[in-house]
């Protein structure tokens, strides 16, 4: 696996951070050095029986020269901060989906095409790849040193990693959020390949199924077609098309059908009901496990044609 | 030993520098009270914005009869104890001991109604837990916020009733001087347990019940 | 300094004091006299961080191998979460202000006692009760969560005794409230004659702005605690996600307090860095009104900045940019304080003694650590370094190069005043050289791990962390000695010390005008003030902001 080290180059964006960093870091030695030699030089110079001793001081005009400068170049750092920030917010269109799920005191990851894996995560570099993931217990966090980028996984929520790497390689992966005894253990690899590596690596790991097809098995084997099936007598809305589109719900607010909102209208329906059907679903919430709630949301996807969409769900 | 002086104590150069002081330390409890509160607050505002049916079907099942002789109870408590800080600033000793042992009363009262409502709560199936009556998303939280909202309310009363008790026993056995700082930063703390119910009956008791 | 005087041999008959003022238990454990509560809380915040730091001491041993060597990972964890707990809420906290504050507030007024004394002894016997709640934690085995009892770990999942340890934290909140609302009206109504607001000490414009934040902030504290002992005890939801609860409003609620809440452990030892350095550079504090501008504007921004602890919680990115901006903010106070505790000894006339090399001390490490709050402060860095060593060791540059710094400092400077005798120089020396090295030695590697990526709270961790952790470890050790160094010779000191006299530095202020040690009243006649603060013999008078 490679090292942790102060010089990434995993990523674009990782060599980005590591650029500010070590500019702060260059200011900060500076900002030191020149206290520590005035400190020092001071006690120095103006030792007692010293004849430099008293004597008029600056006024007003430093202590206001300082104020300034000091405010105008914590104003610079941040602005520089915050279009750093600002640029990697939003991840781009088409990216690759793995969802993550944490537990006490492990990673389970599936990939699109529906492997799983324990404790690691294949990628392919190049890409634009995003990590959806969720807790089954308490707060943890996903942390990849390498390229730079952490992010708390959450309980009966999804949070969102997304990074493009450039260099292939093991990579260490570690839980960052104190999660009970066994947190220091909770660790695994992220394995970064190239296109045609990892397309090889899918490949050679195809499951019986994929996730999508699991997801339209138990979307009939829970029922689901049975409301919003295209014969059902129950009025229900049409799933298909729906992934990534806006939605008017009945309280006038409009929201767009992404991961996060499927999920909650299997886990709790009545949060958010579509304007104009009545609040009949009932909730899956003690049948459904995180991984199932994957597959069904793949399915889902699959009736809308995923291309036409960027990677927020919104129609190109 | 006089009034003034049995009142007097160090290091306050005077009496009237001393009730100041009392009174600005009371002050300075009270902010840390709102602070208290605003946190409890700040989370039910969450709660209410994320889950309105919820809240709204939740808060129909508190017993406005309870909250509202409750409230009439505790306005009154309000009352009797603001003349019993003024009949002590005016040196009428009979008057303070009867108002500030109504302002108990009363406060035992609100207690007492309030026993009452908690046992129709129980009964009512309104503890969050397995037997929880209600369904709705946000529903649990809502009385999750019941319970420790009113009952942080009730210790606070508590702990204003013992002190007004302790009070007019005190000036009864006229071993407390009528002068001291003492009337006014009680009526102070009593004011604000008032306060707080007042804001927390629309949010309890309120929510919903206009449509 | 190594003078071999009579006066040096143990006194038979010490002149009256608030010492001597009865012998008993009961005159010390029943005191209203705010000097012997100060004398109280120093034993007890003492005894406190002795034993936080003896759990972070096995913390370390146990960190020089990085696959564990003698403790379980529940030991390890419960290990980590005393040490926070007890160094936050029962020495950090309280340690600047309940001591030097309670010993020093009235006696820079003019006053003869606190505004409330009965309140400040149910203070000392609130924050005793809470300690020994907490030690009962960890007799029956200790706490887990770590010390921010994040939820739904805390609520649900935690194994150790998540209640007692939050109702030993909750009750030592009241003392902090009492105490702040002791100090608040004690400055605000007793003043002596002639004493303005603008011509108060800077210690005492410091202990003023602790208070209003301690008073302000710590009933949310308690109210977050309160609300996760609802969950966990009473089973009323209002974290649990599964009943549509919000983990992260834990967070703003702990946060909202836990952010002012270093501002409560900086801002003394702020006030105490000024009072040395103008006394051992012989001329006024630089920039008086600005120092009090900033102290203010450091409690009341510190308030508006608690989400730059949350910025990878799932807080919504333009939180994130906010908190940010405002974490910024708050920094350019501090700087500002840097430049002018630098400027105060622009031509002056300096003696290095002991109280000086701890404030020479606290600056430099106050101000590396700060620089690194730029760091946090920048969402992409602290998205990489949240939850790193990297934030380990930027809070212990902060909290323990400064706080405890400036406690030394304190208790070096206010020793004669409080005890009535002078210690061995040279061993103040060696102690305040020993612990700048061993500080240094500790932290500075933890930077280093941090940003490549080693996480905190982990027992067992990457064998590549190993050597900078060994090198932590030594520096721990080296840290131990420069703590226990006074113990030993500040004790000696009181039996056979040289006696100090009213005013062994020369410093201005008015406890230094009284004896040492001060009479039970602390002024035989109350002072009459008519001079600026820090008329030492080196100011040229010519105008305020020099």
């Amino acid at each position: 696996m490679n090292p942790f080290s102060f010089f990434s180059r995993v990523s674009g964006y990782a060599v980005a951070i590591d650029d500010f960093f070590f500019a702060l870091v260059a200011l900060s030695i500076l900002v030191t050095a020149i206290v520590f030699a005035l400190l020092i030089g001071f006690c120095v110079r103006y030792r007692a029986g010293s004849p430099h001793s008293g004597g008029p001081r600056p006024g007003l005009e430093l202590e206001i020269t300082w104020m300034v400068a000091t405010f105008f170049l914590f104003l610079f750092v941040f602005w520089w901060a915050a279009s750093s920030e600002l640029q990697a917010l939003h991840a781009p269109a088409g990216t690759l989906d793995i969802h993550v799920v944490a537990k006490q005191w492990m990673w389970k990851a599936q990939q699109p095409n529906g492997i799983r894996e324990i404790n690691e995560i294949h990628a392919p570099i190049d890409t634009p790849v995003r990590l959806i993931m969720t807790s089954q217990d308490v707060i943890h966090s996903m942390f990849l040193p390498a390229l730079r980028i952490k992010q708390d996984v959450l309980p009966d929520r999804y949070t969102y990693l997304w990074f493009t790497a450039k260099k292939a390689g093991a990579f260490h992966l570690l839980c960052t959020q104190f999660c009970g005894t066994e947190h220091s253990r909770m660790t695994g690899r992220l394995v970064l390949m190239t296109p045609q590596d990892y397309a090889r690596w899918s490949s050679t790991q195809q499951p019986s199924q994929s996730m999508a097809a699991e997801g339209e098995t138990l979307f009939r084997s829970l029922g689901c077609s049975g409301c919003h099936g295209p014969n059902s007598s129950v009025h229900a809305p049409d799933l298909t098309g729906i992934y990534g589109h806006a939605v008017q719900l009945s309280s006038g607010r409009t929201i767009t059908a992404d991961d996060a909102y499927i999920r909650d209208s299997i886990l709790l329906p009545k949060r958010d009901i579509v304007a104009g059907y009545q609040p009949v679903m009932p909730s899956y919430q003690e049948t459904v496990s995180e991984d199932q709630i994957v597959s069904l949301i793949a399915y889902i996807k699959s009736l809308s044609d995923e291309h036409a969409l960027n990677a927020k769900g919104e129609r190109k | 030993m006089s009034e003034v002086s049995r009142a007097l104590h160090e290091p306050w150069p005077s009496l009237a520098r001393q009730k100041e002081a009392v009174s600005f330390g009371v002050w300075a409890f009270l902010a840390s009270e709102v602070l208290f509160f605003g946190g409890l607050f700040l989370a039910y505002t969450v709660y209410r914005n994320l889950y309105p049916h919820g809240f709204v079907a939740a808060a129909r099942e508190t017993e406005i009869f309870f909250g509202t002789f409750n409230t009439g109870v505790l306005m009154t408590s309000s009352l009797t104890m603001a003349v019993a800080a003024r009949a002590a600033e005016g040196g009428m000793r009979r008057l303070t001991f009867w108002c500030l042992s109504a302002t108990g009363a009363l406060g035992v009262v609100f207690l007492i109604a309030k026993g009452f409502e908690y046992h129709d709560d129980i009964v009512n199936r309104l503890v969050p837990g397995p037997n929880f009556k209600l369904h709705e998303q946000g529903a649990e939280i809502f009385w999750a916020f019941y319970w420790i909202a009113t009952g942080i309310h009730a210790i606070h009363l508590t702990v204003g009733i013992v002190i007004v008790g302790t009070f007019a026993v005190m000036l009864r056995r006229r071993a407390a001087p009528l002068a001291g700082p003492r009337y006014e930063g009680a009526a102070l703390y009593w004011h604000l347990v008032d306060i707080m119910w007042i804001i927390l009956l629309p949010l309890l008791y309120l929510v919903g019940r206009a449509t | 300094m190594t003078d071999i005087a009579l006066d040096r041999l143990p006194q038979a008959e010490p002149h009256p004091s608030y010492l001597t003022e009865g012998h008993t238990v009961a005159s010390w454990l029943l005191t209203t006299d705010h000097k012997r509560i100060a004398v109280l809380y120093v034993l007890s915040i003492t005894a406190f961080f002795f034993i936080g730091g003896l759990a972070i001491s096995v913390v370390r041993l146990e960190l020089l191998t990085p696959h564990g060597a003698f403790l379980t990972d529940e030991e390890y964890n419960r290990l980590f979460t005393l040490h926070g707990i007890v160094m936050v809420w029962f020495f950090l906290i309280p340690s600047i202000p309940t001591t030097f504050g309670n010993f020093l507030l009235p006696l820079m007024i003019g006053a003869k006692d606190m505004a409330f004394p009965r309140l400040n002894l149910i203070s000392w016997y609130l924050f005793v009760f809470a300690g020994l709640m907490a030690l009962y934690t960890v007799i029956i085995g200790g706490v887990d969560t770590g010390w921010t009892f994040y939820t739904p770990l805390s609520t649900f999942y935690a194994n150790g005794n998540v209640i007692a340890a939050a109702a030993a934290v909750f009750i030592s909140g009241f003392s902090s409230i009492a105490t702040g609302i002791n100090f608040i009206t004690t400055t605000h109504m007793l003043r002596a004659p002639g004493m303005h607001w603008t011509r108060l000490p800077l210690f005492v414009w410091s202990i003023y702005a602790t208070s209003l934040v301690m008073v302000l902030a710590t009933p949310v504290l308690a109210m977050s605690l309160l609300l996760i002992v609802a969950e966990r005890w009473l089973g009323l939801p209002i974290f649990n996600p599964a009943n549509g609860g919000d983990p992260l409003l834990f967070q703003h609620l702990f946060w909202f307090y836990s952010h002012p809440a270093v501002y409560i452990m900086i801002l003394p030892a702020m006030g105490v860095a000024s009072e040395v350095l103008a006394c051992f550079a012989r001329r006024r504090v630089f920039g008086y009104t600005a120092m009090i501008f900033s102290m203010m504007s450091i409690a009341v921004i510190g308030f508006l900045v608690w989400g730059h602890h949350m910025f990878v919680a799932g807080q919504s990115p333009y939180a994130n940019l906010v908190f940010s901006f405002l974490s910024f903010i708050v920094a350019v106070p501090s700087a500002i304080k840097v430049f002018n505790w630098t400027a105060t000894l622009y031509r002056g006339s300096i003696t290095l003694k002991a109280p000086l090399l701890y404030v020479m001390s606290f600056i430099g490490l106050f101000t590396m650590g700060g620089l690194t709050g730029l760091f946090l402060a920048s969402v992409p860095i602290d998205i990489h370094v949240h939850a790193t060593y990297f934030v380990v060791a930027h809070f212990h540059f902060i909290m323990v190069g400064g706080t405890v710094s400036a406690f030394f400092a304190a208790l070096h400077f206010w020793w004669p005043k409080i005890t009535g005798r002078m210690y061995p120089d040279a061993w103040a020396h060696y102690g305040a050289m020993t612990m700048f090295l061993g500080f240094i030695v500790t932290f500075l590697p933890q930077f280093i791990i941090g940003y490549e990526g080693m996480p905190r709270r982990y027992h067992v961790y990457p064998e590549q962390f190993q050597p900078y952790n060994v090198i932590s470890t030594v520096g721990a050790l080296i840290l131990a000695v420069a703590y226990l160094l006074p113990l030993f010779y500040l004790t000696w000191s009181l039996k056979y010390g040289k006696l100090a006299g009213n005013n062994p530095w020369q410093a201005t202020g008015l406890e230094w005008q009284t004896t040492s040690p001060p009479p039970k009243e602390n002024f035989e006649h109350t002072p009459v003030v008519t001079e600026e603060p820090y008329f030492y013999e080196y100011e040229t008078h010519e105008g305020k902001g020099s």
